[in-house]
């Protein structure tokens, strides 16, 4: 039996608030904890599957063009090699996020250097991985002057969908005060820890493949439309993913390649992309160049607010870097002008990396409007405090719940914020410099259609089966959590299955709309339950409270099921209140910086982000997310950059080593604060999401911290020392 | 001379190419200890080689004769976890939990090199005492990447170890 | 990586010829080896283990000084009590380098040998001069962001990555080298590694067959040592810049100065005008901008490594300030 749930108004019932059994929001430790600290939970590659081969991809050593010719006998003959695989059907490059259909093919047209354009298979990983440096092959490779690779030269398109209001020119010229500035930001890898694998076994019939995916109800689609085979042919496992980041939110390279191989050769192939791999093939976000203009008058209230940028992808992608998304409705200012365009150039594809547009565009408008705060002599908190707007600043829209305000004022107490007035270089310890800085945070908010099955047992425990996945966002969690509070039963007795497309459809982890999405659903399967069981005990649904096991006070719930199995499949829409509302989590970030006045080395001292994402699922998973959008912050703000070849457009620093994810010594002490909020038109459940909230912003309040500190403006993402000492005064 | 892991005696591999790690996840059936860069640029693959730590990734299985191995397999299971393994749980020092095991396993090796009085980076005196104290632990577990960004948590479980190791 | 033939050495002398042949390595640690040869960066034919050989004994020299052997860890060698005591130095470099589990594995003879992290170096896909003589260099058109501006060529632009070796020039020490013939012989730290000059493919002085034993510390000296790295983030990251000294002043004049620098060349970089130029003067903020005049004369950047020449001013001035205590 299935239950329908299609928001359209908000559900101000607060629902979960009335239920007895007291876990919602609790610091629980996760289910699935022990699994991992002990290294008995399987990722992709790490299934038992008897005679399995190993497959290594090999990748093009030229930026656009075509292979023409792959002499396969090159390796067959070399010790344990298989097969080469160069199927028409191999993908050139990662599905975008939610595309639902087969990403570039095939993979011999090359669009980008280093792009996957065969597998070589072999009984063992060394025997393929040396094998496949030795495939020859032929090419035809476009001569490098036609071919473009740098965003800043190259012809750029509008994107549809500008914000054009009043006339911003002539409200910057009129204004008491202005800023004009252009900032950049260059290029992020998601970098997730596990890097992307597959196994793939195909029965004659059914091809199944365990896989490092986040969002197994598109990639269903994806494998089945690139392979040329329906749907109910595929499943895809999941259960356990090394982190995402939005790396895995589309099929890659290395699953497709798998699953041909293990059709063409029926044996089960594995295949894991190597790290050099995951950086040169996968997705990048793309550098930005961002112009703002923000205009005020005297007391700092905006007049104006520009924001422009350019953004880079391949030819033939539609996904551009979102830099503007929250600009629209965060901040006032009547005369508006919105406007991304994209370049089109060959380096990797660009795709989605943790909170793709604000990761970007929060820190470079919390910048400029640290700059305007300076020129207008204010308290930066007070100079956003008087911007917020009442209304959509261009739509007219009111806004959900929103407690922007609470978190500027409640982060700025707990931090200690000094409302003063703010010169640089006050504070001197040694070498060092110390200033503080702060920012505010936004990030759209975005549900998704869902369905889980829960399932009361005879026993009276509760069972959740979707494919949904866990990123490490603590879905077995909140999952859990949502079904023993509805139906009142401890965390024990609440059995969490993900990651399988044999359950039924979740709404896949990514855009931060995981926990609110497939809550939701669950949420609308216990209501029916809920219902089923009420009337069991003879009572009304809102009169039905459910504690540990049964009714309060009366039946248990084994009683009450009386050797029944009762099952409903939650299935949950987004309905048109997204018309409705704007949506949005808020925040806001507090960091104090020290930055050495002879290296312009800077290290974070300490860092709050105060956050108001709705209700909160899991007080424990929920701070950890927060924790890290803040140690993502601190890497966006100091050390991390892409770097690309002039020549030929491939990424440079293709390692760990050299792309520098902040480490355990970047990362001091970090407060969280979540502000207590339900919001009723964000989901059923009132809650909204918050994986990506907290990198959106951060950045710009270590940036304003790096200013007030010791004096160098630098208008570039990630100010690493030679930025610092570069804009340094004397 | 064989290889003893987590007390087990095995043979080594016949390709002289394979990795201590590769022999352990893919031989041997011991996924727990993880591949995450291949290069000695993460720490996901730490495991204990007569109780130091070091990368597997880039030490070959066949240099191991006689050495005896420890991986997070063998310092808990999920019906005795060890103490370590208990704080990561309690404190949710993990996210995605792949960096998790190398985690574990480098923090088991640290709290004894701290034990030994061995300097780190962050240490101001080179010649001791050496104190369990945040900064030291940043420092010493900088070798342990964590995307998720756990590490606020992570610091906070092994301090809390080594709290509780310190008053008994 | 390619197959290879793998064979265990019981002895020096055996282990040394072995390595005679071309297309032969020795490997101990294999922190850098196995990573280079699992990119097929390098591509050794055979492979001889040699790192149980009795060569990791740290002594004390009859003179005084240290005797650090070639397979003696960095860990080792940085908790090493004289070490820690007598060349802060090196245990504050060897410490400030990698991570505990690389400096668990990686030896002093390895790390000697460690090879250049330039980004087309490790790229086989990419002209590199020193891994392929004759197809190029693509870092001089490309992306130099960690490459040298002091003792460049047109062939290579690369720098030796390591900071052990930076403190070791420094600390004046000596390379201990055998052969399969059982000569030794010591060639200074300062001398062992090679610039670019057109035969790049040569990071050092080692000749086929001839194995690192040990590296020789002279006495101890008087004054202070320091060792300042640079880096984008703060730890487990290669320097951008790095200084390595040893500074004594009496009456308030430099009476030692003994410095080497990592980041800015193909070898620990050190220049003997330095201490010329520092010797017999009161520290000042304007002698420590001679003295960066002086280290930085003839310094090249190639775009994106621009900022190592004023960085490298900066630190040395940071560490002449910081060493002699004056306030800037």
């Amino acid at each position: 039996m299935s239950a329908h749930l299609k928001q359209d108004e908000p559900d101000t019932r607060n629902v979960l608030d009335g239920m007895e059994q007291g876990i919602i929001g609790q610091p629980l430790a996760r289910p699935d904890g022990l699994a991992k600290v002990t290294g008995t939970a399987p990722y992709a590659a790490e299934y038992p599957v008897a005679d399995c081969l190993e497959g290594v991809l090999v990748t093009a050593p030229f930026t656009r063009g075509e292979i023409t010719a792959i002499d396969k006998a090159s390796v067959l003959s070399m010790p344990g090699v298989v097969a080469v695989i160069d199927d028409e059907r191999l993908t050139a490059r990662a599905a975008q996020g939610t595309a639902g259909e087969a990403p570039e093919q095939p993979a011999r047209e090359v669009g980008y250097f280093g792009q996957p354009i065969a597998l070589v298979v072999a009984q063992s990983f060394e025997q393929a991985r040396d094998a496949a440096k030795h495939l020859t092959f032929d090419y035809r490779a476009d001569d490098l002057d036609d071919v473009p690779l740098d965003p800043e030269t190259a012809g750029a398109e509008p994107q549809d969908g500008a914000t054009r209001q009043g006339d911003l020119a002539q409200a910057m010229s009129a204004a008491a005060h202005s800023v004009d500035v252009t900032y950049t930001t260059e290029g992020h890898n998601s970098a997730a820890m596990e890097p992307h694998a597959a196994i793939a076994q195909w029965d004659g019939t059914k091809l199944t493949v365990h896989a490092s995916l986040q969002m197994l109800n598109y990639n269903i689609a994806e494998l089945a439309d690139a392979l040329g085979l329906q749907e109910e042919q595929v499943r895809l496992i999941s259960r356990y993913v090394g982190g995402g980041f939005g790396s895995k939110l589309g099929i890659s390279e290395e699953t497709v390649a798998a699953s041909i191989a293990a059709m063409e050769l029926e044996r089960p192939v594995r295949v894991v992309l190597s790290r050099q791999q995951v950086f040169q093939t996968i997705m990048r976000r793309s550098e930005t160049k961002q112009r703002l203009r923000l205009s005020a008058d005297k007391d700092g209230h905006l007049t104006g607010f520009g924001h422009e940028a350019r953004v880079s992808q391949l030819p033939g992608e539609t996904f551009a870097e979102p830099v503007l998304q929250s600009s629209e409705f965060l901040y006032a200012g009547e005369n508006r002008l919105l406007q991304l365009e994209v370049a089109r150039i060959h380096r990797m594809t660009a795709g989605s990396v943790r909170a793709p547009g604000e990761a970007v565009g929060m820190p470079a408008l919390e910048s400029a409007m640290d700059m305007l705060a300076q020129q207008v002599g204010i308290d930066p908190v007070e100079l956003r405090l008087r911007n917020i707007p009442e209304r959509h600043p261009s739509e007219g829209l009111p806004y959900s719940s929103r407690k922007l305000a609470e978190c500027l004022e409640q982060g700025a107490k707990a931090f200690g914020w000094d409302s003063g007035a703010r010169q640089p270089r006050q504070h001197r310890d040694g070498e060092w410099w110390i200033g503080t800085g702060m920012a505010s945070a936004a990030r759209v908010h975005n549900v998704a259609e869902a369905r889980a099955r829960v399932t009361l047992k005879p026993d009276g425990t509760a069972l959740v089966e979707t494919d949904m996945t866990d990123i490490g966002t603590g879905t077995y969690s909140i999952v859990g959590q949502v079904a023993g509070e509805m139906l009142g039963l401890p965390m024990d007795q609440v059995l969490v299955e993900l990651g399988d497309t044999e359950f039924p459809r979740g709404p896949g982890s990514g855009g931060s709309w995981g926990a609110s999405s497939i809550g939701s659903a669950v949420f609308v399967a216990c209501e029916e339950l809920r219902a089923k069981l009420a009337s069991k005990a003879g009572v009304s649904t809102d009169e039905l409270k459910l504690k540990d096991g049964g009714v309060v006070g009366g039946a248990t719930l084994v009683e009450l099921l009386d050797g029944e199995e009762l099952s409903f499949e939650g299935h949950y829409e987004p309905g048109d209140i997204a018309d409705d509302y704007t949506a949005s989590g808020y925040g806001a970030f507090f960091a104090q910086v020290r930055v050495n006045r002879f290296t312009g080395e800077t290290r974070v001292d300490r860092m709050l982000g105060a956050f108001g994402f709705g209700r909160v699922l899991n007080a424990k998973t929920a701070r950890s997310q927060c924790l890290g959008g803040i140690v993502w912050s601190i890497g966006t703000a100091l050390t991390e950059s892409l770097l690309f070849d002039p020549v030929d457009g491939h990424v440079v620093n293709c390692d760990l080593a050299e792309y520098h994810v902040p480490v355990h010594r970047d990362v001091p002490d970090l407060e969280v604060i979540m502000v207590e909020e339900r919001d009723p038109a964000a989901s059923p459940i009132q809650a909204k999401g918050i994986g990506e909230l907290g990198m959106c912003g951060g950045a710009a309040a270590i940036g304003n911290a790096i200013y007030n500190a010791c004096g160098a403006r630098v208008l570039s993402f990630p100010m690493t020392p030679d930025k610092v000492i570069a804009a340094m005064p004397d | 001379m064989p290889i003893t892991i987590n007390s087990q005696t095995y043979d080594l591999p016949e390709d002289n190419r394979v990795t201590l790690l590769d022999f352990l996840r893919h031989d041997l059936g011991l996924p727990g200890t993880k591949k995450g860069c291949d290069h000695g640029q993460c720490g996901a693959c730490t495991v204990l080689v007569d109780g130091m730590r070091i990368n597997s990734c880039l030490s070959l299985a066949a240099m191991h004769d006689g050495d005896h191995i420890t991986t997070i397999e063998g310092l808990g299971t999920p019906a005795a976890p060890s103490k370590l393994q208990q704080a990561f749980v309690e404190h949710d020092g993990y996210q995605c939990g792949y960096c998790t095991p190398g985690q574990i396993c480098s923090a088991t090796a640290m709290l004894q090199e701290i034990a030994n009085g061995w300097p780190s980076d962050a240490s101001d005196s080179l010649e001791g005492p050496m104190v369990v104290s945040g900064a030291e632990i940043r420092e010493r577990m900088s070798g342990n990447l964590c995307r998720c960004g756990a590490y606020a948590n992570i610091v906070a479980a092994i301090e809390d170890v080594a709290a509780a190791e310190d008053a008994a | 990586m390619k197959p290879f033939d793998f064979q265990r050495a019981d002895r020096l002398e055996h282990a040394a010829q072995l390595c005679a042949d071309e297309g032969t390595r020795a490997i101990a640690g294999g922190t850098n080896l196995i990573d280079l040869m699992k990119l097929q960066v390098e591509t050794p034919q055979t492979l001889v283990d040699i790192h149980r050989l009795p060569l990791g004994r740290i002594d004390d020299t009859d003179d005084g000084g240290l005797r650090i052997g070639a397979l003696a860890t960095n860990t080792a060698t940085a908790v090493h009590e004289r070490v820690r005591r007598e060349y802060p130095l090196l245990a504050r470099a060897i410490l400030a380098g990698a991570s505990q589990q690389l400096r668990n594995k990686a030896t002093t003879g390895g790390n000697l040998c460690q090879r250049t992290r330039c980004y087309y170096f490790t790229n086989i896909d990419q002209p590199c001069n020193k891994r392929e003589p004759g197809s190029g260099c693509g870092a001089l058109k490309g992306v130099a962001r960690l490459h040298a501006v002091l003792g460049t060529s047109d062939e290579c632009i690369a720098t030796y990555p390591g900071d052990m070796a930076v403190a070791m020039a420094a600390l004046g020490a000596v390379v201990e080298i055998a052969d399969a013939k059982g000569h030794t012989r010591n060639v200074p730290v300062r001398d062992f590694h090679c610039l670019p000059g057109d035969t790049p493919w040569r990071d050092n002085v080692l000749e086929d067959g001839e194995i690192i034993t040990a590296v020789i510390l002279p006495p101890p000296v008087a004054g202070r040592q320091l060792y300042r790295k640079v880096r984008e983030r703060s730890s487990y990251a290669f320097a951008m810049v790095s200084v390595a000294a040893i500074v004594a002043l009496e009456d308030g004049r430099f009476t030692r100065a003994d410095l080497a620098f990592g980041g800015l060349a193909h070898k620990p970089w050190q220049d003997p005008r330095l201490s010329a130029l520092l010797l017999g003067k009161e520290p000042s903020a304007k002698l420590f901008d001679e003295a960066a005049d002086v280290l930085l004369d003839g310094a090249q950047s190639y775009g994106e490594n621009a900022y190592k020449i004023p960085l490298a001013r900066r630190t040395l001035t940071a560490v002449l300030a910081e060493a002699t205590g004056m306030e800037l």
